[in-house]
């Protein structure tokens, strides 16, 4: 690919830009405000991947690459929008803790039997509801209402399938920080699911 | 986690099921975890849940650049071909 890309080929560039934009995109949604910004942002990292592709020296993945090419405009764009904010949440996701589940789903901690037990079980889902247009309607809905850092890791890892190792590092973060974005975005999708499909028993 | 393994509440557990999932559990810790959802319905059923989250998150299609901003990169591209 890199040498395709070097010998000008088009429909590799094409190619690689059908397989990493969406990616690029909410990668950059970290960083800066509105979509308009970020489809900016991705626009002037593929003119940087060809500006540096020839002296692309393979010391990390070609995704890699570009993924840092797009994290250091998308930064400085933000920057300059007066957007300070991703390096908590992506840096110290555990600075504000957040439960999976809500507290009061659980007896309390001082329950002489069930200390931390379930007070209200989560209910089966309904198989054929699961299937259903409206149910992946809500999950979208449950993502785009994510804080950025944990939009992006959750697209990254479970839609768009990337390894835990891919997504650390087009986002330059631990391994842990991965986890736990991963872990509340996760948990939030499946109570909005959770909501949505067990509201009406 | 800080309370001793054999005492894993559901409250503990649901904070662990992605560390779970991806294997990032000390031997113990998994050790106590599968314990656990086997004898408690409603961990057991948690568990299931987040794994058809995950499925479900993995069916949606992933979003795309604008046409517009796809043809200008290919400009663009037609530019630096020419440089």
């Amino acid at each position: 690919m890199i040498a395709a890309l070097r010998a000008r080929d088009e429909r590799v560039f094409a190619e690689l830009m059908r397989m990493y934009n969406a990616s690029l995109l909410r990668v950059a949604l970290i960083y800066v405000a509105t979509r308009a910004v970020a489809e900016d942002v991705v626009q002037e990292t593929w003119i940087g991947v060809l500006n540096g592709i020839d002296r692309f020296e393979g010391r990390s993945s070609l995704k890699t690459w570009i993924f840092r090419i797009l994290t250091n405009i998308a930064k400085t764009r933000g920057q300059r929008e007066g957007r300070t904010v991703p390096f908590s949440a992506l840096e110290r996701p555990d600075a504000v803790p957040e439960a999976a589940v809500d507290a009061d789903r659980f007896l309390p901690a001082d329950h002489e039997r069930w200390p931390g037990h379930w007070a209200s079980k989560p209910a089966p889902w309904p198989e054929e509801r699961l299937l259903a247009a409206e149910t992946r309607a809500v999950v979208e809905r449950a993502i785009e209402q994510l804080p950025p850092a944990q939009r992006a890791v959750i697209s990254l890892r479970d839609i768009e399938g990337w390894s835990s190792e891919e997504t650390r590092n087009a986002l330059g973060i631990s391994e842990t920080n991965q986890r736990v974005l991963l872990h509340r975005a996760r948990s939030k999708v499946r109570q909005a699911l959770e909501d949505y499909l067990v509201e009406a028993q | 986690m800080s309370a001793s393994v054999e005492q894993l509440s559901c409250q503990e557990l649901v904070e662990l099921v992605t560390d779970y999932l991806e294997g990032a559990l000390p031997q113990a810790e998994r050790a106590s975890f599968e314990h656990h959802i086997e004898g408690c319905a409603g961990c057991h059923e948690y568990v299931r849940q987040m794994r058809e989250t995950i499925e479900l998150t993995g069916s949606l299609t992933p979003a795309d650049l604008s046409p517009q901003a796809e043809a200008a990169l290919l400009a663009a591209f037609q530019e630096w071909k020419a440089l």
